[in-house]
């Protein structure tokens, strides 16, 4: 067997902002900013904390991980019965903040079960819809 | 042959090509006659849609005698399958609303 590790899929975006931490971390934590870049939800900063993402094309189930103010949030990201995990990493520079995301996701198998079991077509072009109005807008 | 996901995301971004592509992707083969006859779209605008599709390596088409008979080519929407892409695309139209809000915050 292959080192699990090896297997993940991971996305990393990372982007310098001219703002202190401190206002990053806010529209990092508070529902209603998210809301505003991300997805409607019911976020608390505290881990253990059970929380869903939603949008028009179906929810994603997540629970709080990782907590550390203005430097670390951690939560699982489950989609389509897939699991991940987002890790936002936020380091203080001269001018600003650089933010970091990180999203460590399941191996190759189960998106072979994914991609048989549990596609569905019209979630998948709902949110292939969405994709193409930002890439293209 | 291989191709761009702008390609296909340009091809399937049109609600009446997905309309098409999706009846390919349930009903098998058809031909263009039997693609209209299901909609509301007349026969020479299916056949313009069918042809973006088959640019976009989405369909492929064979021909009998007089017929055309189209059929889906699922395996053209793997780059669009693969997680990782998928999900940096998503994360980086995040960042660019983050972007904006954060703008948004400083007045």
């Amino acid at each position: 067997m292959n080192d699990t590790a090896t297997q993940l899929r991971t996305v990393v975006v990372e982007r310098e902002f001219p703002y202190p931490p401190e206002k990053l971390w806010r529209a990092l934590t508070q529902p209603h900013l998210i809301e505003a870049w991300l997805m409607k939800n019911d976020f608390v900063p505290q881990p253990g904390h059970h929380f869903n993402f939603t949008a028009e094309w179906g929810a994603v189930n997540c629970e709080v991980r990782e907590v550390e103010p203005q430097r670390t949030l951690s939560y699982t990201w489950s989609a389509y019965g897939l699991e991940s995990v987002v890790t936002w990493t936020l380091e203080a520079t001269g001018k600003g903040t650089h933010l970091r995301m990180e999203q460590a996701g399941f191996r190759p198998d189960q998106e072979q079960a994914y991609q048989g079991a549990k596609f569905g077509w019209q979630r998948y072009f709902n949110t292939l819809e969405e994709l193409a109005a930002k890439e293209f807008a | 042959m291989h191709n761009s996901p702008d390609a296909l995301f340009r091809a399937l971004a049109d609600p009446t090509r997905r309309a098409l592509f999706e009846k390919l992707c349930a009903g098998g083969e058809q031909t263009v006659g039997g693609l209209t006859a299901q909609g509301q779209v007349s026969q020479p605008a299916v056949s313009k849609h069918l042809a973006v599709l088959k640019q976009a390596g989405l369909v492929q088409d064979r021909h009998e005698g007089r017929q055309t008979h189209y059929s889906a080519q699922l395996k053209a929407l793997s780059p669009l399958l693969d997680w990782t892409n998928q999900m940096t695309r998503f994360w980086e139209s995040r960042f660019d609303d983050l972007e904006d809000l954060l703008k948004r915050m400083d007045q």
